[in-house]
This record gives C-alpha cells, sequence and structure tokens, in this order.
C-alpha cells in the first residue's frame, strides 16, 4: 500500500470493522419477486405443457402408470405411418414451392431495376394478411373439380367433360399451402439481399464472371443462411398448420399428421396417443434445427451479419418485364384470385351461378353478422384474443428481453431460451400440450377464453422477444442508472423510460402478432370449447357444411377488421413496419 | 463518521482485480476526483459507490450508515445519491422540465414544490427558456446543463459524475468545468468526480485522488500534489517532471553532479541507500551567469534542444559536468540558442523525493 493511503484511512475508520451487514430491510427489492414471478410464466407456458406433452405420451390413460403402448397405437397402423410420411413429403414440397415464390421476389424487389416492385410488395403484404385456410377457400371456388371457375370457364370454352384443374390432390393441397407462407420467405430472404454489398459482385464481375455466374456464385450462397432459416421455418409451418389440409386433404383422401391428430382429439378422445403422435413432429423440428445450425457453423456465414455498403441494381434489360410478369402471377396464386373468387362468393345468393344483378345479395354479410349461431360472437373473441395475445406476448416478451440485455439475473439466458423455443414448438403440438396440462381438472380450463390466450401468446412469445431484445440494444443502460440513482426502482424504470422509448417498435411487434393471432386456427383447434369459439373454427365448419357463401363474407369480415388494424398500425409506424424481419 | 468512507474497498472480475484495497475518506461538501489513466479502475470505484456494482472486498459508508458490502448491498435507488453520466443519459422521450423534475416527482414532493424547485434549478443552469424542449433539439452542452440540474435539483447526498465532460468540444469543456466549480461552491454537494483529463481534475476538485491499476496512488489538493507528488506514477501523470536518482550520504542526498543538503529538503527521505527525486521543469530556472544566490544549485551547462509553445520555452538543458539532462521550462523572454552555454539554477526545495 502506497504512503498516500495510510494516510488517508484515518484511525477514525478504523475503529469500525466492517463484519456488521447491510440491513435487511433497504437490501430487499420488491421487483426480485418479478423475476420469479417471470420464470414461473414461463414455466407455465412452456415448458409444463411441453413436458405433460412428453410424460403423456409415456402414460397409460387408465391406470397412470409407465407404458409405451401409446407409441404402439399411434404408430401402429400403417395408416397413421403413412399420414406421417405424407407429411414429410408435403413440407418438402411446399418448401421447394415457398423458395421458388419467395426467393426470386425477394430479389427482384431488393436488388434489381423491376417495374412495379412497390405494387409486388403490397401482394406480400396481402398474402401475409390473409389467413392460409382463406386462401384455401378461394383455390377450392377456383378450382374444385366439378364447380370451380377455373374448371367451369374450361368446360364452356372447349366443351370438356374433365376438369382441368383439381385442387383435392397432392398438388393442390402443396399449392394452397405455399402460397399461404411464402411472405415469409420473402421477409428473411429480402432482408439478407440488403445486407448484400455490390463490391462482393463487384469483385466478381472483374474476375470476369458474367451476371449469372455472379449471381449463382456469390449472391445466392450469401444469402443461403436466410434462405435456410426461411426454408425450415417454411417446412415447420406447413407440418403444424391445420387449416389447409383439413379443407383439402380430407376430400382428398390424402392422410396427413394434423388430421390424424385431430381424429386422436375426436370422440374417443386419446389425448395420450396423440402426444405420443406428436412427439417426433417435435423431434423432427429440434432435429432440422440442429442440422441448420451445423450447415451454417461450417461454412463460417457469420461473417456476412451487418455490413451494409453501397449496393447497385442488377439491370435487368429486356427480362424487367418477365421478371413483373412472374411476381405478379405469385401474387395473382397467392393473394389477387383467391380474394377476387372469395369477394364475389361473399356477394352471391349462389356462388355457382355466375355474375348477374339477380345473384348479388348483401344476405350473407346479415346472416353471418345477426343469425348465425356463433360468428358474430367468433368474430369478437378472434380479435378479442388477437388484442390479449398480442399484449401479453409484448408484456412479457420486453420484461424478459430487460432481464437478459441487462443482465439483471444470472439465469437470465435461460429465460431467453424458453422465450424463444415456441418457435421450434409446432402450434399444433403446442395445443396439445397446453391441452394436456391445463384443459382438464383441477385446472379445468378447457372451453375457456383464458387458455386459448395463454396459448397463442405463448405461440408468438419469440416474435415478440426478438422484437423486445432489438429495442433493448437499442437504449443506453446509462439511461436507466440514470433513473435509479435518483430513486427508481427497476418497474420505475420500464414505466417511465424503456417502456416510452421501446413503444414504436413494441407497437410494431404487436400488430404483427395481432395479425396473426386474431387468425390462429392451428392452436385454436383443439382448445376452443363450446362457447368460445373464434372465426377460424367457425369457418372451417361453415365449409364442412358446404355454406361457401356465407364463409365467404365471414372471411371477408374478418379481413376487413384485421386490416383496418393494420390500416392504423401503418398509419403510426410506416408502411414497413411488417415487412421488416426483427 | 460523516461524509463517505470507502474502506479496503475491493472489486474482482474474474482473477482481475479492478479495484484493491481502495481507502478513502470525502468529508461533507468536498469535491473529489478520480484521476486516472483509463482502465484504472475509476468507474469501477464510482459506481460502486453509487451502488450498480457490489464491492467483492471492503464496504462503502455514508455518513455513519452501511450501504455496500461483499454480502449485500443497498441498490442505487435508495441511496440518496444522483449521478451525471458520459452519455448525458438525458431522457429523450421527456422534455427538459420533465427531465429535471423526475427525481422530485419519485420523491413524492407536493407539486407546487416540485413546480418551483425545477424552475428555480433551470434558472441557475439558464435552461429556464428551453423548459419545454425536448433533449433531441438541444446542443450537447445545453443537454450537460439538463443533466447537471437533473442531479442538482434533488439535494443528493452524494453527487457522482463520471466523466461528463468528455463527449464535449473543448471550449465547452472549459465552460462546463466552471460551470460544475460554479454549482458546487453554490450547493456545496459532496462530490466525487472521475476523470482522466488532469486539468479538469485540477480546477474543479478540492482534493484529488490519483488511482493506477486499481490503487490510489495518492490523495491530495491540487497544489499540494503538483509540488509534492510521492510515487514516480503521480509526479509524471500530473504534468511533466525530471527524475533524478541520488542517495544520501550523512547529511547531504548526492545526486550526479550536485547534492543537496537534508535540511533543504521538504519531506520525508528514508534514512540511507538510493532515492528518486523529481524536479518541475518550472522549479529550474536558465541564466547565461551564474547567480548570486546563497541556497540555489547551480550547474553549469549547454542547451541541447528547444521549442517555442507559446506561453512558454521548453528547453532541455545537459549538465556540464554530469552529463544529466533536464527539462526546462522558460518564459518566452528568455531566449537561448541550442548549442549555447547556460546556467541552471535549481530551489531545493522544489526538489521532492518519491517512491518508485
Ligand atoms: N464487468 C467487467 N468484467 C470484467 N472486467 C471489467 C468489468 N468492468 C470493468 N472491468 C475491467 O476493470 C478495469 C477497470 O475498469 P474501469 O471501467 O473502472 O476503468 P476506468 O478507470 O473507468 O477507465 P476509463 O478511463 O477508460 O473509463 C478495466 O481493466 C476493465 O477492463
Ligand atoms: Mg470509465
Amino acid at each position: 500500500m502506497t504512503s498516500a493511503s495510510r494516510t488517508t484511512e484515518g484511525s477514525s475508520i478504523a475503529h469500525a470493522r466492517w463484519g456488521s451487514s447491510v440491513p435487511w430491510a433497504s437490501r430487499l427489492q420488491p421487483q426480485n419477486l418479478l423475476w420469479l414471478l417471470l420464470a414461473a410464466i414461463l414455466v407455465v407456458l412452456i415448458l409444463a405443457p411441453m413436458s405433460t406433452l412428453v410424460i403423456a405420451s409415456f402414460t397409460d390413460a387408465q391406470t397412470g402408470n409407465w407404458t409405451l403402448s401409446n407409441y404402439a397405437e399411434a404408430y401402429g397402423r400403417a395408416r397413421h405411418v403413412t399420414a406421417l410420411t405424407n407429411t414429410l413429403k408435403m413440407g418438402a414440397a411446399v418448401v421447394a414451392l415457398k423458395l421458388l415464390f419467395g426467393v426470386p421476389l425477394a430479389w427482384a424487389c431488393t436488388r434489381t431495376d423491376m417495374p412495379g416492385k412497390n405494387l409486388v410488395r403490397y401482394g406480400v403484404f396481402g398474402a401475409f394478411i390473409m389467413p392460409p385456410y382463406l386462401g384455401g377457400v378461394g383455390w377450392i371456388l377456383l378450382a374444385g373439380p366439378n364447380t370451380g371457375w377455373i374448371n367451369r370457364a374450361w368446360f364452356w370454352l372447349t366443351g370438356a367433360t374433365e376438369p382441368l384443374v383439381n385442387v383435392f390432390t397432392f398438388w393442390g393441397l402443396v399449392l394452397v399451402t405455399a402460397i399461404g407462407g411464402f411472405f415469409l420467405v420473402f421477409v428473411f430472404v429480402s432482408s439478407a439481399f440488403e445486407m448484400i454489398n455490390s463490391e462482393m459482385e463487384d469483385a466478381a464481375n472483374i474476375l470476369g464472371a458474367g451476371p449469372v455466374k455472379t449471381a449463382l456464385k456469390i449472391t445466392f450462397p450469401l444469402v443461403l443462411p436466410a434462405i435456410l432459416g426461411s426454408a425450415l421455418l417454411s417446412f415447420l409451418g406447413a407440418i403444424a398448420l391445420y387449416g389447409v389440409p383439413a379443407l383439402i386433404a380430407i376430400p382428398a383422401r390424402f392422410p396427413v399428421v394434423v388430421i390424424q391428430l385431430s381424429e386422436f382429439f375426436s370422440f374417443p378422445l386419446r389425448v395420450e396417443v396423440a402426444a405420443a403422435y406428436s412427439v417426433p413432429l417435435l423431434l423432427i423440428t429440434v432435429g432440422l434445427l440442429g442440422l441448420q445450425r451445423l450447415i451454417l457453423r461450417r461454412k463460417g456465414y457469420t461473417s456476412l451479419t451487418g455490413k451494409g455498403g453501397e449496393r447497385r441494381l442488377v439491370k435487368l434489360g429486356r427480362w424487367r418485364w418477365a421478371m413483373f410478369a412472374y411476381c405478379f402471377a405469385v401474387v395473382a396464386l397467392a393473394v389477387l384470385l383467391p380474394f377476387v373468387v372469395l369477394l364475389l362468393a361473399a356477394f352471391n345468393r349462389s356462388w355457382t351461378a355466375g355474375f348477374s344483378i339477380d345473384n348479388f345479395t348483401l344476405r350473407n354479410f346479415h346472416y353471418a353478422l345477426f343469425e348465425h349461431s356463433s360468428s358474430q360472437h367468433a368474430l369478437v373473441a378472434s380479435v378479442g384474443i388477437g388484442i390479449a395475445a398480442a399484449t401479453l406476448a409484448i408484456l412479457l416478451a420486453l420484461c424478459i428481453a430487460y432481464i437478459v440485455q441487462r443482465r439483471v439475473l444470472p439465469f437470465g439466458q435461460v429465460l431467453a431460451f424458453l422465450a424463444v423455443s415456441p418457435y421450434v414448438i409446432p402450434g399444433i403440438v403446442l395445443a396439445i400440450g397446453f391441452y394436456a396440462a391445463y384443459a382438464l381438472p383441477p385446472l379445468a380450463l378447457y372451453g375457456t377464453y383464458t387458455i386459448l390466450v395463454l396459448a397463442v401468446a405463448t405461440r408468438f412469445l419469440p416474435i415478440a422477444f426478438t422484437t423486445a431484445v432489438a429495442g433493448m440494444r437499442s437504449i443506453h443502460p446509462e439511461m436507466e442508472d440514470a433513473v435509479r440513482i435518483l430513486g427508481g426502482g427497476r418497474l420505475s424504470v420500464i414505466r417511465s423510460v424503456v417502456g416510452p422509448l421501446l413503444k414504436r417498435t413494441l407497437a410494431g411487434g404487436w400488430l404483427l402478432i395481432f395479425v396473426l393471432a386474431a387468425q390462429e386456427l392451428s392452436t385454436a383447434i383443439f382448445l376452443v370449447g363450446p362457447n368460445t369459439r373464434v372465426v377460424s373454427v367457425v369457418l372451417l365448419d361453415l365449409s364442412e357444411e358446404g355454406r361457401m357463401e356465407v364463409l365467404a363474407a365471414l372471411g371477408t369480415l374478418l379481413l376487413l377488421m384485421i386490416v383496418a388494424v393494420v390500416a392504423i398500425g401503418v398509419r403510426y409506424l410506416g408502411r414497413d413496419f411488417m415487412l421488416r424481419r426483427s | 463518521m460523516d461524509g463517505l468512507v470507502l474502506r479496503n474497498l475491493g472489486r474482482r472480475f474474474g482473477a482481475f482485480d479492478a479495484v484493491a484495497d481502495l481507502n478513502l475518506h470525502i468529508k461533507p461538501g468536498e469535491f473529489v476526483s478520480l484521476l486516472g489513466p483509463s482502465g484504472c479502475g475509476k468507474t469501477t470505484t464510482l459506481r460502486m459507490i453509487a451502488g450498480f456494482i457490489d464491492p467483492t472486498a471492503g464496504a462503502i459508508e455514508l455518513n455513519g450508515k452501511l450501504l455496500s458490502a461483499p454480502d449485500g448491498s443497498v441498490p442505487p435507488e435508495k441511496r440518496g445519491m444522483s449521478m451525471i453520466f458520459q452519455s448525458y443519459a438525458i431522457w429523450p422521450n421527456m422534455t427538459v422540465a420533465q427531465n429535471v423534475s423526475f427525481g422530485l416527482k419519485l420523491r413524492k414532493l407536493p407539486r407546487e414544490e416540485v413546480r418551483r424547485r425545477t424552475g428555480e434549478i433551470l434558472e441557475v443552469v439558464r435552461m429556464s427558456h428551453l423548459a419545454d424542449r425536448y433533449p433531441s433539439e438541444l446542443s450537447g452542452g445545453q443537454q450537460q446543463r439538463i443533466a447537471l440540474a437533473r442531479a442538482i435539483v434533488v439535494r443528493p447526498a452524494l453527487l457522482l459524475l463520471d466523466e461528463p465532460l468528455s463527449n464535449l468540444d473543448a471550449n465547452l469543456r472549459e465552460e462546463m468545468r466552471f460551470e460544475i466549480k460554479r454549482m458546487h461552491d453554490e450547493f456545496k454537494i459532496t462530490s466525487v468526480y472521475v476523470t482522466h483529463d488532469q486539468s479538469e481534475a485540477m480546477v474543479t476538485s478540492d482534493r484529488i485522488a490519483v488511482m493506477n491499476k486499481g490503487l490510489l496512488e495518492q490523495i491530495d489538493t491540487p497544489y499540494a500534489l503538483y509540488t509534492r507528488p510521492r510515487t514516480r506514477f503521480v509526479a509524471s501523470f500530473i504534468g511533466r517532471t525530471n527524475f533524478i536518482a541520488g542517495h544520501r550520504s550523512g547529511d547531504l542526498i548526492d545526486f550526479t553532479g550536485f547534492s543537496v543538503p537534508m535540511a533543504a529538503i521538504n519531506g520525508p527521505v528514508a534514512s540511507s541507500g538510493e532515492l528518486t527525486a523529481s524536479i518541475r521543469p518550472e522549479a529550474m530556472r536558465l541564466t547565461t551567469e551564474p547567480s548570486s544566490d546563497e541556497n540555489a544549485i547551480k550547474l553549469e551547462g549547454t542547451i541541447t534542444r528547444s521549442a517555442f509553445l507559446g506561453e512558454a520555452w521548453d528547453y532541455v538543458f545537459r549538465s556540464r559536468n554530469s552529463d544529466v539532462e533536464f527539462k526546462v521550462a522558460a518564459p518566452p523572454s528568455e531566449k537561448f540558442e541550442v548549442g549555447g552555454s547556460a546556467w541552471l539554477q535549481i530551489d531545493p526545495r522544489q526538489v521532492v523525493p518519491i517512491t518508485d
């Protein structure tokens, strides 16, 4: 020790040994309880349902004993196994098609001088807003084997008696599933394209590579991580999607996993078997995620991230309009055609009767709104669940992101891991987990809105979390220290500084989740009770009853409500808030 | 004990001691700077005082109350302190007035008092006319004034400042130094000021604590620190200096080429053996003729280098009989040619023995 510090330590300091400790009362922070609470919430939302699912799959329903019989029952029949292989085949085909749609559109919209980019962007945005099952209904109206618009036009034009197209086939299923989700590929891949710096491409050009070669050898490898990531998500989305298979795979007599699961959920109810049947789905998901990590790590793609740099647009020359035609065709398939026929059906007495003044009616809307036993209620419920789930997910994500980013807790990373884990849980599997954990006594949440809101919020928690983390990164920690040193606790920090500063970012995330939650079907299908039906479920029932006009009207109403909320969002947050990847 | 007491304070990150065995007593109303090179543990010390970091050894007390100890600490919000940050940390979602009144509202003061005190402090920092502006509409200096007002208005038990001026340009920095000093003179808030800029510390502080590698080297008034550095690090970190080696023989200390009587030297000297002393360039004078001053040490030699700095000359003088070189400062009027001979005159009272 230097002589200096010896001087400062006057004799008076020495008398009080620092064995005494800080009074507990002033050390206790009520906020600490909040962190515990958050961890508990995540356990309730994610760990408990998932572990119940796995445990249930090994439990004998009658005796409660340990057993493998559920797996034997789930996979004991050829049909059940076929459903699994069919699903994997379908998933692979859907991924291919989504990439075929999404990647060229993303490239054209970010890297080329194609005309009408904004039109295409709006089209993709439309594809995002349109629930997949409504797209499916649209395509049934368009390409049903006998009465579909395309086939009727074909009969009329050629006098043929054999339909030209049939949606109730494997490829019909694949197409409709793909158009319902390719926007995800678009969003991922276009943000990757935006990261690429023209100089990387110039370097290849100078070495003698032509534009095509450059694109294939340089540009696409650079966006490969994004393509792989979105392919993975697309696959997960495709194998777990419920609405489109329910509309198309059943009439097509093409067994798939989700339909099989719903059979286990009808009489006689065999939740344990459903759980056993869905565990491989979960394993596939986790396996794919691992594979993706492996591929990306090997190639060391991490260096790509971040660097913006100057970007020049690729001159397409005379291919400009060809590119536009392709993009327009995709948008037409995905949004325009199904939406137009849906709209027509909604205003028609009979959708098969063709255009005429006589056929025009508003009755469908009246019926959907005021006469049908549950659709009015369901509209309110869907919007309500959308609002509640989005709010819950965002609030929860904000708190967790705060803990993780500010290292408030030693085990914050565990919370972060839990918060993003629903990302790899197919919605329908999550629903079964929730059912197994909470539907029955003692909690008996089956048939309540609570279980719906919780499950849907959990499903979209990863979106909320990534949004919140990105937002937190933009706030200087000293802003928060300033609150605390002036006497504000951590809650006060969130209320007065973090919250207000993150308002816009969080509002964007909220809207995104609202749109998805208000139209959510896969999670809802096993959790709705007779009195808690949501629009998506009612729409599916209407399609089973063959009441396409009322269905179209109700679907239009749902779209209208979603568009209204989105329009408000766009007004305050700018057009691009949803197409940006968070 | 009144004031802030740091007792054997230490903070370890893994196996690395960011701060070690720090003892410091800051009296009520005193303004103390923590000065030291980058990475010496100033911020860590300050954030321990604030309660953002828990110490791994020792204790912090304020006015007799234990605040921090390795087994637990009072959280920052319960310490009644305030702090000014390097990034200003002005909340962009609040107006100037809202920023300043925030701490008062947290203290649940009556609305009338909040308004009055906010108005008063804005007056003091000359920002009243901007009360309704948002921070994005303010300059850096104005933002720092707001940070100052926000910290002072709550009349904290202790004011902590972490390099508050390092983001400002040179002119503004000078102005804000005096502003901070003025605030302190007006409100007499006990303050701890972290900086690595010695002139900033000199202007503002009653005492300066010089830190190096996590250890406290010396704490003293700016004048004592400059004229009586105790260690080699302090002598070289504060201003410029000459180090000369010597050893004690009887009542004299022999340096190469000259010796100084023990009695003339100010300060403790080891009873025997080798020692090092520091002589500031300003403690010496160059003359053309040997001076007549009896007490002064006189050396003959040549000027080997010179540089004109505007307010002074910077010479290097080489002693003829020992070849030892001295950096010497001289007023602009005292011009010497490089290569020319000169006499160096040293005031023995300004030869300061130091420890390494
Ligand atoms: N959280 C931490 N983990 C590990 N090491 C740390 C941590 N915080 C600080 N350190 C180390 O402790 C030492 C002191 O850091 P500190 O921030 O106190 O320095 P400083 O004196 O404020 O420097 P500067 O003038 O650059 O701000 C540094 O070497 C730093 O790397
Ligand atoms: Mg620092």
